[in-house]
C-alpha cells in the first residue's frame, strides 16, 4: 500500500493531517508530505478517507 | 444486507461520495444515483475562483469521475437530467420528473440552490454563481469586458468574485448588509480583518447598507445601475448576487419529514423516516462535537456526510453518529483563509502575526475551550486545530500548543 501526493494539486489544506497526524504534515512550505513510508493494513480506511476528503483531490491510494 | 435498493438523490459531491461508500462497504445491490443538472458530479470550489481567470478557452470544471467508472466500476444506475419531485415515505417510493422509484434505503443530497435578490427584475448581467453554467455566463461578462461590476454580498462566493475580478484589473464594489464580511462564518471581529484585505486589493467594499433595487437602462432589459438602501446608486453593466443558498427542500413539501431550514436529521444523519437519510448542504444535523444543530456548506462536511450516510442507511442497526469539526477555506486575491470550528465565542484572540499582516492565527473561546481558528496564510498551524478542537482541548491547552510551535 502506498500513498502518492500530487504536489501540483495539493496546496496545503492539512486535511490529511488532521486526520492521519503520524503520516502527513503540511510543511513550511505549504504542501502536504508523507512523513512515513510506513503504511499498514489497519490504516487503509483513514488513508482512503485522506484521499476521499482531500478538496483538491491532490492523494491516491495505490494497492 | 438489509437493503435491497439504495437511491441517492443529488449527483454532487456528497451523493458521488455516497455511492462509492456504499460500494466500499462491500454492498454489491442495486444503486442509483439521481442527479437534476445533466452534467457528471464536478467540483464547485474552482468555479468561484481558477474558473474566472483569463484563459484563452473557458476552462471545464473537474468532475470527480468519469462516467465508465461510475457505470462500469461503480456499477451505478446513472440518471443525470433527471429532477426528483416528491418522496412517498410509507411506501419507500422516490417521484421522479420521469417515473418513480421504489428503495429501501434513500440519501437525501439534493444540496441548496442560490438566492436570488428580492423584489428585482430579471435583467440581463444580473448572475448567482452556484452551477457551471452560472460561472460560465460571468466569466463570459468578464471576458467582454465588464466595466463596472457590483458584487452582492462579501460572503465567500462574493469575495472570491471580487477577488477574480481585481486580478483582471477591472473596478469592483461589493455591497454587504452586515457590518463586515463573513460575519456568520467567522465572527465580526475578524470579519473586520477580512474587510482589510477587499481594502488592500482595491476592492471598494461597501457593509451596513443593502440593495433596494435594480434599474434598467433606458430601453433595454440590461442592468445599469444598483440602487443602495442609503439611497445612493452605483453604476454596474454586470451584478454579482452571492447572498448565500437555501436548502434544496421545495420538492419534499407533503412528503411529511421535516424541513426547518434543511432536512432535519438525528445524529446519524437519519431523518426519522424508514430507512431514509440526508447528507450535504440540504442536511440539519446534531453534531456531537458541539452538541449544536448545524446545517454546513462546507466542501469536507459534504464529502464525509455523504459517506456517512450511506453507512449508515446500508447498516441502519449499526448507524454511527457522525461528528465533524466544521473546516472551510477562501481564496482571496492572493491570500488563504482557512476556518475550523464554530465562530460563536466569548473571545476570539490573535496569537500568531497580527490582523493588518499577511499572515495569522485567531483562536476562539467558549467557556474553556477552544472551538475555533482563523487563519490568514497560516496553513501548516491552522489544521493542527481540528484534531485539538476534535478532542475538546482546553483554552490553555490551545495556547500552550500555539508557545510550542514557536
Amino acid at each position: 500500500m502506498k500513498i502518492h501526493i500530487d504536489e501540483d494539486k495539493c496546496t496545503g489544506h492539512g486535511v490529511c493531517e488532521a486526520i492521519r497526524e503520524d503520516v502527513f504534515e503540511v510543511g513550511d512550505d505549504g504542501v502536504a508530505h508523507l512523513i512515513t513510508e510506513e503504511l499498514t493494513e489497519d490504516m487503509r480506511e483513514d488513508l482512503q478517507d485522506a484521499c476521499d476528503q482531500c478538496p483538491t483531490q491532490a492523494l491516491r491510494l495505490e494497492g | 444486507m438489509s437493503t435491497s435498493r439504495l437511491v441517492v438523490v443529488g449527483a454532487s459531491l456528497a451523493g458521488l461520495r455516497a455511492v462509492e461508500a456504499a460500494r466500499r462497504t462491500g454492498y454489491d445491490g442495486p444503486l442509483t444515483l439521481v442527479g437534476a443538472e445533466p452534467h457528471l458530479p464536478y467540483d464547485r470550489p474552482p468555479l468561484s475562483k481558477e474558473f474566472l481567470a483569463p484563459a484563452p478557452q473557458p476552462p471545464e470544471p473537474p468532475t470527480h469521475r468519469a462516467e465508465h467508472s461510475l457505470r462500469a466500476e461503480l456499477d451505478v444506475d446513472l440518471r443525470l437530467g433527471t429532477a426528483a419531485t416528491g418522496v412517498d415515505t410509507a411506501a419507500r417510493v422516490l417521484h421522479l420528473d420521469d417515473g418513480r422509484l421504489p428503495y429501501t434505503g434513500l440519501i437525501i443530497a439534493t444540496g441548496a440552490t442560490a438566492r436570488q435578490l428580492p423584489n428585482t427584475p430579471e435583467l440581463a448581467g444580473v448572475h448567482t454563481l452556484r452551477t457551471v453554467e452560472d460561472a460560465h455566463r460571468v466569466r463570459a461578462e468578464l471576458d467582454a469586458g465588464a466595466r463596472n461590476v457590483v458584487v452582492v454580498g462579501a460572503g465567500f462566493i462574493g469575495s472570491e468574485v471580487a477577488a477574480a475580478v481585481r486580478k483582471r484589473g477591472l473596478p469592483v464594489t461589493v455591497v454587504e448588509m452586515a457590518p463586515v464580511p463573513l460575519v456568520r462564518a467567522i465572527g465580526e471581529q475578524m470579519g473586520s480583518a477580512c474587510a482589510r484585505l477587499h481594502e488592500r486589493h482595491g476592492t471598494d467594499l461597501r457593509c451596513g447598507v443593502g440593495v433596494a433595487g435594480l434599474e434598467a437602462g433606458e430601453g433595454t432589459d440590461r442592468v445599469e445601475r444598483v440602487r443602495l438602501t442609503d439611497g445612493s446608486t452605483l453604476d454596474a453593466d454586470v451584478v454579482v448576487v452571492g447572498t448565500g443558498a437555501a436548502p434544496a427542500t421545495g420538492w419534499l413539501a407533503g412528503s411529511g419529514l421535516e424541513i426547518d431550514d434543511g432536512v432535519v436529521c438525528d445524529e446519524t444523519l437519519a431523518t426519522g423516516a424508514p430507512g431514509v437519510y440526508a447528507a450535504g448542504d440540504v442536511a440539519r444535523w446534531t453534531n456531537p462535537a458541539f452538541g449544536e444543530r448545524m446545517r454546513l456548506e462546507h466542501w469536507t462536511t459534504t464529502a464525509e456526510q455523504g459517506a456517512a450516510a450511506a453507512r449508515n442507511a446500508l447498516r441502519p442497526v449499526e448507524a454511527q453518529p457522525f461528528e465533524t469539526v466544521p473546516y472551510f477555506w477562501s481564496d482571496w486575491y492572493e491570500h488563504r483563509l482557512q476556518f475550523i470550528g464554530v465562530p460563536t465565542a466569548e473571545e476570539v484572540r490573535v496569537v500568531t502575526g497580527d490582523t493588518d499582516s499577511e499572515s495569522f492565527l485567531a483562536l476562539y473561546r467558549q467557556g474553556d475551550r477552544v472551538v475555533g481558528a482563523l487563519g490568514l496564510n497560516e496553513r501548516k498551524l491552522v489544521m493542527k486545530f481540528r484534531r485539538l478542537i476534535a478532542t475538546r482541548t482546553s483554552w490553555r491547552d490551545g495556547l500552550d500548543y500555539v508557545e510550542g510551535t514557536r
